[in-house]
């Protein structure tokens, strides 16, 4: 790449009055004229102006410093990030999927009703639950609109003094965010020094101001919360409802389902758990399942199928509303079912059991010079608490740098806060003994530069297009436009 | 006896008569690493001992603040909405907010110094 040229940005490339397109003539009635002034700019809008193969060039080259699931190992802890199989992308592009409308004629559209309503009840039979929606667009979204059925169920028994959402302090950050957004107040529930949910601390919250307890299991440590039915029949008793976080569903996944263990309500991130792209922030999707005698509350429209086989579209009064347009991510949820329907009830049942090997593999072949704080079988993933050798003065952050040296996308640093150091890995179910055999060695060579050549991993990374940005001043100094950059020039 | 006393969760204060100068300790900055924001509450706001006041926000992770003492907040410092790093430059000099004590009694549940350095000691061993 020539990065002396496409190196630069788009608008350092503008030259007045270059162009790469034609508009046609106007096909619309009227003239800029009959626009009201107060709706007008002042002044024209700083666009770049650049001719085609330029604008091909540049953004082309830009693309080649991607780093993706496609271009290697992505060992991102709490985000899944499996291979997306191509057939998924198959799918969802056949023109029968990409050229619906929303809002086309119910008798236009029974097979797409039929493709959500056939996710949707393979997610209901993946999760133990009795009905899912799939409308919601991301797993916070999710996380949200699971919130929203709890509080539509407590109001419909006119119980309204239930504000408050237990979520223990190893929880994905989303979780407190979700209640907040819900209107009800967080409680925080401390970890016991092995990653679980202290149940003794949690028992004398359970009140009747509870509304539901937020839980990940396996949770963000990536150990798996064993206390499950006995914490379930705690909140059932105190009347609150046992709320899923379904972001580490992975590792269960044919194996175990929250809906056996207690759980009233869950939701699924299909762009983690069933290989839809993420990363970059999105499109997700997050369906939400719910038990028996919830599936009223769920949002409008419902997909239902009727007595003679056809697939129709509901709504009812005693759902929360509507939290998306329709039926969520469409495209995303056809890639789901196309994962889901290519490996089939065999296949599903190898990726829990896939994805815990894995990560246990890792862990047991590095643990000699990464520091291990919860030394148990982990799931999916597991945390290292910096490295073994903590006098050599460098950080995980120094770590995650010098890995993309070697080529890898860095784990999830600094998260869980339950440790200084973390690095939490999670290498999925996709990849194989020889990626991570190779991915377990460099670890083990950054361990061994990190106390031979400490400055080599302090200065990381440094066969990168950008070496080390300054987040502190980039935080401070916020420049989000072009005309930041020039004013501050 | 030391007029500075310590929570569990890495918060100081410094007594001085009814006042108490709430702060993170230089332990807790130099986990955060660079802090890039302090969210504070405002003058004439109550905190309550145990319970959230505000958060610091560093490169790393967004920390809440939870107060040692009771008591309504007669001052914030002002310098560190737009210098948050001076916390990390001397976290014992710049304090976050300075409260008027409701209940003295209240530091008697914090620590000292000697026992707030074991914790320390013990966090960074665990």
């Amino acid at each position: 790449m020539n990065r002396e040229y496409y190196g630069k940005l788009i608008f350092e490339l503008s030259r007045e009055g270059r162009k790469g397109y034609k508009l046609p003539k106007h096909a619309v009635e009227g003239s800029l004229s009959d626009i009201p002034s107060t709706l007008m700019r002042e002044s024209a809008p700083q666009l770049p102006e650049v001719d085609e193969p330029t604008l091909v060039r540049h953004y082309t080259n830009l693309s080649t410093n991607n780093f993706g699931v496609d271009t290697g190992f992505y060992p991102l802890g709490s985000c899944t990030m499996k291979y997306n199989p191509k057939i998924n992308e198959e799918v969802a592009a056949m023109p029968a999927m990409q050229k619906l409308h929303p809002y086309q004629p119910e008798a236009t559209v029974q097979g797409a009703l039929e493709a959500y309503h056939t996710l949707q009840a393979a997610l209901a039979e993946i999760g133990g639950m009795s009905e899912f929606t799939l409308n919601p667009f991301a797993g916070a979204h999710g996380e949200l609109t699971g919130l929203m059925v709890i509080r539509a169920y407590h109001e419909s028994r006119g119980d309204a003094k239930r504000t408050k959402v237990i979520v223990p302090d190893s929880a994905h950050g989303t979780n407190p965010a979700s209640a907040a957004v819900a209107g009800l107040k967080v409680v925080e529930v401390k970890s016991l020094p092995d990653g679980t949910i202290d149940v003794d601390a949690l028992r004398p919250l359970l009140d009747d101001t509870v509304a539901a307890v937020m839980m990940t299991n396996p949770n963000t440590v990536g150990i798996f919360e064993s206390r499950i039915p006995e914490i379930a029949q705690m909140a059932h008793d105190a009347g609150a409802l046992m709320y899923y976080d379904g972001a580490n569903l992975n590792p269960m996944v044919g194996v175990a389902r929250p809906g056996d263990m207690g759980f009233d309500v869950m939701h699924i991130n299909l762009h983690k758990t069933f290989s839809t792209p993420h990363g970059g922030g999105g499109p997700g999707s997050g369906p939400v399942g719910v038990r028996k005698g919830l599936e009223k509350f769920l949002p409008n429209p419902r997909v239902i199928k009727r007595d003679d086989g056809s697939f129709a579209l509901t709504t009812n009064d005693d759902a929360l509303g509507s939290i998306s347009v329709t039926l969520g991510n469409f495209a995303v949820e056809m890639k789901a079912l196309s994962y889901i329907l290519s490996l089939g009830n065999e296949g599903l049942k190898n990726v829990g059991p896939l994805a815990t090997l894995n990560a246990n593999y890792i862990k047991s072949s590095l643990n000699h010079v990464y520091k291990l704080p919860i030394d148990r079988i982990c799931k999916h993933e597991f945390v290292f608490d910096g490295l073994a050798d903590k006098s050599t003065g460098v950080t995980t952050l120094d770590v995650a740098k010098r890995l993309l040296d070697y080529g890898y996308h860095a784990p999830t640093i600094y998260f869980p806060l339950l440790f200084h150091e973390s690095l939490m890995i999670e290498p999925t179910e996709t990849e194989s003994k020889e990626t991570l055999d190779e991915f377990i060695s460099v670890m083990a060579k950054i361990a061994h530069e990190a106390s031979a050549t400490p400055e080599v991993v302090k200065t990381a990374p440094h066969n990168t297009p950008i070496s080390r940005p300054d987040d502190t001043a980039a935080a401070l100094n916020q420049i989000v436009t072009y005309a930041d950059l020039t004013q501050n020039a | 006896m030391s007029n500075i006393y310590y929570s569990q969760t890495h918060e100081y204060v410094r007594v001085d008569g009814n006042i108490g100068y709430v702060g993170i300790t230089d332990y807790a900055q130099h986990a955060l690493g660079n802090i890039v924001y302090v969210d504070m509450p405002e003058v004439d706001d109550d905190v309550t001992a145990g319970e959230e006041f505000g958060a610091v926000e560093s490169v790393k992770a967004a920390s809440d603040l939870i107060s040692p003492v009771s008591g309504a907040v007669v001052e914030i410092n002002e310098h560190l909405i737009d210098n948050p790093r001076l916390v990390n430059e001397n976290a014992m000099e710049n304090w976050i907010i300075k409260v008027e004590l409701s209940d003295k009694s209240e530091l008697d549940e914090l620590l000292d110094e000697a026992a707030y350095k074991a914790l320390c000691e013990s966090e960074s061993a665990h």
